[in-house]
Parts: C-alpha cells; structure tokens; sequence
C-alpha cells in the first residue's frame, strides 16, 4: 500500500517522441500523481495529442520511457499492455464512437470484454453512464444521430464504462456549448473526489484549466519541450516566458468579457 | 504486434515525403530519374514486406479464431457475407452471363470454320470454369469489397476508431480483418459457383441459337469436359483470391494517411492492388495445377 503511494500514477522519462524522423517533442520530464488534475496546454500542432497517445501506449516514443503505476508501458508486451490498458479511459479529440454501434452498445463493449456482468447488469450501468453525462435515452441511437457535443458525452460515457483509475481527455470542451462545459468540469472534480480517478487532460479552455487543474504543463512548438509547469495560479504570478504569458492572460480577457 | 507493425509504416512515410522535398529543379534530369527508380524499388519492396507481414498477421489472427470460435465476431460476418455476397449477385451474375456469351461468340466464329461447331461447349466450359468465372468475380469482389474495407479502416482511422479499440484491448487485426476474410472466402466461391454456371448457359446460349447445337448435346458435352476437379481448382483460385483481396483490402485501409485525402486513396490503391495480386496468384495458380 505505502508503496503505492509513492509511485507516481504516470511518469514520463527523458521522452522524445515524433513521426519517422521528425522529432514533434523532447526530453521531456514529468509525473502525474494518484488522484491528479493534471492539465496539458499549448498552441494547436505542438504535439497534445502525440504525447497524449503515447502516454496510453499507442505510439512507441523515439526515445525514453513512460511508467505507469511503476511499469513501464513502453517496453510492455500485447497482454501486459491490455492490462494496463484495462485502467485507462480514453475520451477521444472526435470521440471515436464506434459508427457500427448505437450508444449502448458502444458503451457495454469494455463491459461486455472485461467484467462478468450479466446483460441486465450491463444495461443498468449503461443507463446509470449515460445518466451521468446527461445523455437519458440516447442509448439506442447509432452516433450519427447525434450532434458533436452529444457524441462527446456519449463518448465520455464510454471511457467511464470501467470506472477507470486514469481518465485522459484530449480536448473534452471543443465542441461543447459552455453549459456542458461546466457541467463536464463539474462531473470530473466529482470523479476525482468519489473515485479518486487520476486526470489527464488537453484542453485549451482557460476557464476550465483555472476551475479544475491541480498542476499545468505548457508545451511549445518552437521549443520542442516543456516552457512553463506549476499551478495555474503560481504560473501567472511568477514570471512567465512570453509565450505562456500571453496564452494566460487571454484566460483574464475572456473572463472580464463574461 | 500489429499497432507496432502499422506505426513503422507510417513513419517510413513520412521519412520519405522528408527525403522527396530535397530535389532542385537545376538538377540534371539523370538525378530524379534515378531517385524515381530507386525510390520506386524501396518502396514495392517494403510494400512486400508489409503484405506479407499482415498476411502473418492475418494467419494468427485465423489461428487464434479457430481456437476461440466463440471470439470471432460472428454478427458482424454474416453482415459482410450480405453485403459482398448477397449484393454482389445480380452484377456478377450479368457479368459472367455476358462473358460466357462474348467467349462463346468469338470461339462459335473459328470453330464454325473448321466445323468443330462443338468445341464450343469445350472452350467456353473450360475456360469459365477454371479461369473466368474465378476472375470476375474477384475483379468484381476487389472492386466492391476491397475498396469498401479500406475507405472502412481508413476512416475508423481518421477518426480515432482504432485508437479507441486499441485501448480498450482489442486487437484491431483480430476486431476488424477476421470478420471480413471470413465473409469474403465463404462468399467468393459461391458467388463463382453461380459465375460459373450462368458464363455456361451464355456460352450454350451462342451454340443453340447461333450454331444450333441442340441444348442436350451441348449440355452434355460441357459435363463430360468439365470434370470435378477443373471446377474444383476454380474454387479453390477463388478462395485464394478472396483471402488476397480481403487482406490488401484492410492493409490498404490500416496504412492510410490520417486524412480525408487518405481514405480516397487507400480505396483506389485496394482496387489496384487487389487486382495486382489476384492475377500474380492466378498467374501461379494456373502453373500449379497444371502441374499435378
Ligand atoms: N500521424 C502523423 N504522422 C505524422 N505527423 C503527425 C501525425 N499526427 C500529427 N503529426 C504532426 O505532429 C505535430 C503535433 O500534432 P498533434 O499532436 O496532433 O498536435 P496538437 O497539439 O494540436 O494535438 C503536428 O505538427 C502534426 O503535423
Ligand atoms: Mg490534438
């Protein structure tokens, strides 16, 4: 237990991660403790979503190591992955329903694969999931009929389906109006505090990185690497790189504009 | 394995689009034209390496089906056997139908001439049955199903399907190819079966109205020419063709660009080297049976 504890819940080493040979991201050194909100910022096209598939075992970094739980998922084997896999929800850029299945069925297929339910068990977690992201009798629609936030809740559902213990979120609030945006801050501060899921998010919401983040990374493009880390609150108040300056004051603009 | 497998391919990709944009147009023209054929060469020699690794691939994911029988997706084939099956039919069987009738016509004019009206029956049944029938109906299969897998795959790429899959453990080789190889190599041979006796009676339709061979004669002619195991290797070309098509088919659709762009083009280059690879392994084929 006491070891636990003390290992963080992700842990990225010395990781330089791209696509053939061009390098998107280097040497890049953090760690996610158990039961975090941790954020990652940056200007589109600065890797979020690279670093963010790779930290769930997708790509294979050019170089470094990612630990999660103290395992490395980098050096894992199909079954080793798959289990690790197994603690992981992921909540897609697009969604990533699968277009073949309707709502339910795309949110009991985890279920179906992993536990012993039964079907009447999975369909009452199916509806409880569902209920949870305001989506009440959407289940027996197939994802095209519904609209972009929609498919994003749904999808969430789905990427809570296992109650995992890490939850990664690639842009939750695009294509979400702001009620739902802050209903889905909301729902993840409630995770955190009921389940003590560890979060992982990109997002370029300002309002949400203030309402949720423990700990905020900022990437950059130029650099190639980690320009600013801390509270988002400390963050502003040190002195910033210009950059990171900029992207956060953007955050008090829009707030002054409410 | 797999994730592993269509990563590196990407990669490659994008290492030579890197390497291409090097060129100066004041160059002399000898350097590109080189680079072209080199180039070239690299490329369908990794493309080598990459069909045969899915058909590995392809291989264990049959392998662990057959172990796991309960495993395969059984709803999903019996959806794919309606579309490339089922659907198919009526365009196969016209198809078949008007080549038998062309065969049929070209060889009633030089039969007709040395008066060997009968022969016919023996040409169009032999080549219907051991050549044409397979053929176009694999012509007709890599138009319609190998395209339809790839612009699939590629777009459950596009939109992050695979990833999901992948991390909700399953193996996309096993989720998504097995369902559809397993439609096609059922489907394919029947739909050559019904190729093969419709391309028959369009020969027959040429010999009695045109030459005026009795039907019972023609008929049988054809059956005491085309033995069992003619129509059998027909069959067995045919299922061959369907495990080609159907894994080109997804390989195209797993090594896709991640764009729109990309599902365009995995459909088109499936098309392509389906039909590539059906007439390599007929090719073959042929030389094998007529071996043995
Ligand atoms: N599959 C891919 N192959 C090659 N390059 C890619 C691929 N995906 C993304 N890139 C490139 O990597 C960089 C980072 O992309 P991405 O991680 O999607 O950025 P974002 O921060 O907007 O999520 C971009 O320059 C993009 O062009
Ligand atoms: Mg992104």
């Amino acid at each position: 237990m006491d070891e636990n504890k003390t290992v963080p819940m992700i842990q990225a080493k010395d990781l330089t991660v791209g696509y053939g040979d061009v390098v998107v991201l280097e040497n890049l050194n953090f760690s996610i403790e158990r039961g975090e909100v941790f954020v990652i910022i940056g200007g589109s096209g600065c890797g979020k979503s690279t670093i963010l598939k790779h930290l769930i075992g997708l790509y294979e970094p050019m170089k470094g190591d990612i630990l999660i739980k103290g395992e490395s998922i980098v050096k894992a084997d199909w079954e080793e992955k798959r289990r690790l896999m197994k603690s992981f929800g992921v909540l897609y850029q697009a969604g990533a329903l699968f277009s073949a299945l309707t709502i339910a069925e795309n949110i009991a297929l985890p279920m179906e694969e992993y536990t012993k339910y039964s079907e009447k068990e999975i369909m009452q977690h199916v509806n409880e999931k569902l209920k949870l992201v305001g989506l009440q009798g959407a289940g027996p629609k197939m994802p095209s009929e519904l609209s972009g936030g929609m498919k994003k809740r749904a999808a969430l559902a789905r990427a809570m389906a296992l109650d995992p213990e890490i939850l990664f979120f690639d842009e939750p609030s695009t294509s979400l109006d702001p009620v739902t945006a802050a209903m889905l801050d909301r729902l993840i501060l409630d995770l955190r505090d009921r389940l003590g899921t560890t979060m992982v998010i990109v997002t370029h919401d300002l309002d949400s990185i203030y309402a949720i983040s423990d700990r905020v990374i900022m990437l950059d493009k130029e650099a190639k690497t980690i320009v600013a880390r801390g509270k988002p609150s400390e963050l502003r108040k040190s002195n910033p790189p210009p950059a990171v300056k900029e992207f956060l004051e953007r955050a008090g603009l829009s707030r002054k504009m409410d | 394995m797999s994730i592993s497998l269509f990563m590196s391919e990407n990669k490659d990709k994008v290492g030579e689009n890197g390497a291409s944009g090097k060129f100066e147009l004041h160059e002399p023209q000898i350097r590109p034209a080189v680079e072209y054929v080199g180039e070239t060469s690299i490329h369908l020699w990794k493309d080598s390496i990459n069909i045969l690794a899915i058909i590995g691939e392809i291989a264990e994911a049959v392998w662990y089906a057959m172990k796991n029988p309960r495993k395969v997706r059984w709803r999903e084939t019996l959806y794919y056997m309606d579309v490339c099956g089922a659907d198919a039919l009526p365009i196969s069987c016209m198809i078949c139908f008007l080549m038998g009738l062309i065969l049929g016509f070209q060889a009633s004019l030089q039969m007709h001439k040395f008066g060997t009206d009968l022969y016919v029956a023996d040409l169009v049944g032999l080549s219907v049955v051991k050549e044409l029938g397979p053929m176009m109906v694999a012509m007709i299969c890599a138009g319609r199903a190998g395209s339809a897998f790839a612009a699939e795959i590629s777009t459950m790429k596009v939109s992050e399907e695979i990833d999901a899959m992948v991390t909700m453990g399953f193996q996309p080789s096993r989720f998504l190819i097995i369902p559809k190889l397993l439609a096609l190599v059922m489907v394919m041979p029947v739909l050559t079966i019904f190729g093969n006796v419709v391309g028959i009676i369009g020969g027959m339709t040429v010999g009695v109205y045109s030459l005026g061979i009795p039907i019972i004669t023609y008929f049988n002619r054809t059956a005491l020419i085309v033995t069992p195991r003619f129509f059998t290797e027909g069959l067995i070309k045919s299922a061959v063709f369907a495990v080609l098509i159907a894994a080109v088919g997804c390989l195209r659709g797993f090594e896709a660009k991640n764009d729109t762009h990309g599902v365009g083009a995995a459909a088109t280059s499936a098309v392509v080297s389906g039909i590539f690879l059906v007439i390599i392994a007929d090719t073959l084929m042929t030389y094998l049976f007529s071996r043995f």
